[in-house]
């Protein structure tokens, strides 16, 4: 099979992703799209490693794949603690720090 | 030479006195007039044992010098704080704390009812250890801080009563008027520090033989700026007559016996310097013949009666720097007439002192007349003075005024004529005004002030000023005995080896001399005690007299050419400063304000158009470098 194609799915995930970022509101689907870049990026490395037959893309996965759950930790606390004061999960209501 | 460890006592004394009671504060109130009283005293008593040591050797071995500590060091260049006590500077010791101690004596009872009284003796012993250093440093640069001492002194007792706005000006006046001579001086040492890459007087002494003619012109050209601002001579006079706001003890003792005489220390110090610039030397000379005719005039017109002896303070001291611009002739002659004209001088001024302390601080003398009844001792003494100022035989101006008119004629040629005739003039004026400011105090109709109660002041006041009418009497007799003060100079300021002809024999010099006082003293009786005078100035008067009244002009001169222009000068910067610099100040702040405002729209406070810019930013990015790497 022709590794090219998993980057054209890389390419597409991705900007369904940012899409995902710049349109919706709530801000567990932002964060979702942000997973889902940071995926499509990973399928991209992994990608190159296999096409180039090396292994640092495939290290770099995993570097993702780590800092990508700690950010998901912190990540969904805050949108907790946020709906917790607010009552609210859209990200276009948390916009006070331009007054 | 050799050294001494006791000079220091003449300097640390006296400073010791003015720290004690401006450190110590109101406690020593009760007992700080003593205390620096004593000091001066003491330090006067260091001056007379300094003096029997010196007279213990011979001429050439007399001067002794003390290193106090190493004041600059940087690898070669070395500057120590020494003091150098030579024959000339031991007249001036002798002067500044034997008249000094006088003065502190008297201002005890002058300024009894003062409630600053502490300060004022702080002040004065500030000023006698600031005077000391002036005439005992061993460079120019220890000179100098003396020199700005004296100032800073000068101008805290000319403003001692600052809150009248008047006299606080006037010590500002006299300040930075000083200043422009104080200029002067740091120039000369600059110079004197490039060119001959010294500035102890032995040093520069030794490198003037072989230094440019040039170098040493500006120098003393610098020199004489700097005596100029001192010594209250032209053009830098007019600051003197207002200096008179401080109380009389302080006119008496700065600005009349001491320390407007250090311009003329200045220069006969510097002799070498002067004798090999011929040019400078000239000037020093115009200066004073202008300066004492100029003080003179000035003298005619005063009805303040310490104002009409500043003016001619001014001009006794226009005398000795004519003097001392005469080169080794007249070097001797101008340190006599300042030392004698410190003994009358400070006898008259505390004279006057005692007449306003009689006459409820009045001091315009039409308002007084015929004091000589209530003030016995007072007139005696200020009698005494004036006939030594005039110069009447035998008293002591006489001998040495007389000395600089003969040395004036014998300078040579026309310029011998021109000097000795304006010293003469001069003379003839100072013979004029004195006499109108003794007969209108003294001899003439009383006219006081109905509340006005004339008595003789306390023996405390009267006692120094007597002291100092016997110095008057006697100081020019004791110096010209033998020639005894121009031997004793001669090691340092050079010998006089007779070079020019006598223009004219001595005794018609003093013929002349004579002639000139007599008709001086003639006009004066005739115009006032025999005919009446009015107890306010005569208004209608002519154009002549109200432009001496007006101080010849001295401060219209200053106002026009230098406060007015300084003053546009100031305006105009400010205006720059305000347009210019402040503007572009303000400029960088608006267009910042300006683009931070238009800038700030772009922040919408959602996370969202956040993203977006990202994400166009990213993308314009990666096709700029596909653009520029295809």
């Amino acid at each position: 099979m022709n590794p090219y194609n998993y980057l054209y799915v890389a390419g597409l995930l991705f900007t369904i992703g940012a899409v995902g970022v710049v349109v919706r509101r709530n801000a567990i689907v932002v964060f979702m799209c942000v997973e889902l870049m940071l995926n499509a990026a990973n399928l991209a490395f992994v990608t190159f490693s296999r096409i180039n037959g090396t292994l640092e893309g495939q290290v770099t996965a995993f570097f993702t794949m780590v800092v990508a759950a700690c950010e998901v930790v912190v990540g969904l606390a805050i949108i907790v603690a946020i709906y917790r004061s607010r009552r609210s999960a859209s990200v276009d209501d948390a916009s006070l720090l331009k007054r | 030479m050799s050294t001494s460890s006791s000079l220091v006592y003449l300097i640390a004394l006296p400073l010791f006195g003015a720290a004690t009671l401006l450190l110590g504060g109101r406690r020593t109130d009760k007992w700080g007039h003593l205390l620096a009283t004593g000091m001066a005293a003491s330090s006067f008593g260091v001056g007379l044992y300094q003096l029997s040591e010196m007279l213990g050797r011979s001429g050439e071995e007399r001067a002794v010098t003390q290193k106090l500590f190493s004041w600059i060091a940087v690898g070669n260049f070395n500057i120590d704080a020494a003091l150098l006590l030579d024959q000339l500077s031991i007249c001036f010791v002798l002067l500044i704390t034997g008249v000094g101690t006088l003065i502190h004596i008297y201002s005890i009872a002058y300024m009894e009812h003062d409630e600053n009284r502490r300060r004022f003796f702080a002040y004065l012993n500030l000023f006698i250890a600031s005077m000391l250093l002036l005439v005992l440093g061993n460079s120019y640069l220890n000179l100098y801080v003396g020199w700005e001492g004296v100032g800073l002194a000068s101008y805290l007792l000319i403003g001692f009563w600052n809150q009248k706005p008047a006299y606080a000006t006037a010590s500002k006046k006299a300040f930075v008027m000083n200043r422009v001579g104080d200029m002067g001086l740091s120039f000369a040492i600059m110079i004197a520090f490039a060119t001959l890459g010294t500035t102890t007087f032995e040093g520069v002494q030794e490198a003037s033989h072989h230094a440019s003619e040039a170098a040493l012109t500006a120098i003393g050209i610098m020199l004489l700026v700097a005596a100029t601002g001192k010594s209250a001579q032209f053009p830098l006079q007019a600051w003197l007559g207002d200096a008179m706001a401080g109380p009389t003890p302080v006119s008496a003792l700065i600005h009349a016996a001491t320390m407007v005489t250090a311009g003329v220390y200045l220069i006969v110090r510097s002799n070498f310097i002067f004798d090999a610039a011929p040019t400078a030397q000239l000037l020093v000379v115009i200066v004073g013949a202008i300066t004492l005719i100029f003080g003179a005039l000035i003298g005619t017109a005063k009805d303040d009666i310490k104002k009409a002896l500043a003016a001619s303070t001014m001009s006794q001291i226009g005398y000795m720097v004519l003097g001392a611009g005469l080169g080794p002739a007249g070097y001797a002659f101008a340190i006599m007439h300042l030392l004698t004209h410190g003994f009358f001088k400070a006898s008259m001024f505390l004279g006057a002192g005692s007449v306003m302390h009689g006459m409820n601080d009045e001091v315009n003398m039409r308002k007084f007349g015929n004091l000589r009844k209530f003030m016995p001792i007072t007139f005696v003494t200020f009698g005494l003075g004036y006939l030594a100022i005039i110069g009447v035989p035998p008293f002591a101006g006489f001998y040495s005024k007389d000395a600089i008119i003969e040395t004036a004629f014998n300078a040579g040629g026309v310029k011998g004529i021109i000097l000795g005739s304006v010293a003469l003039l001069g003379a003839a004026i100072t013979a004029f005004y004195m006499s109108r400011v003794m007969i209108l105090t003294f001899t003439s109709r009383g006219r006081w002030d109905d509340n006005a109660h004339p008595h003789e002041s306390p023996w405390l006041m009267w006692l120094p000023i007597a002291i100092l009418s016997v110095g008057s009497v006697t100081a020019g007799f004791l110096f010209t005995r033998g020639d005894a003060l121009v031997h004793w100079l001669e090691p340092v300021v050079g010998g006089h080896h007779g070079e020019h002809e006598e223009f004219l024999p001595a005794l018609v010099v003093s013929g002349l001399a004579l002639t000139a006082v007599a008709i001086g003293v003639a006009i004066a009786i005739v115009k006032y005690q025999l005919s009446d005078v009015d107890s306010i100035a005569p208004e209608k008067v002519s154009a002549l007299t109200r432009f001496v009244r007006r101080d010849l002009g001295q401060d219209a001169f200053n106002e026009a050419v230098f406060m007015r222009p300084g003053q546009s000068l100031t305006k105009l910067l400010v205006a720059s400063d305000d347009r210019v610099i402040d503007g572009a100040v303000r400029g960088i702040a608006r267009v910042a304000i300006g683009s931070g405002s238009a800038l700030r729209k772009t922040q919408t406070g959602f996370a969202r158009s956040y993203a977006a810019f990202i994400l166009i930013g990213a993308i314009v990015l990666i096709a700029g470098i596909w653009v520029v790497t295809q």
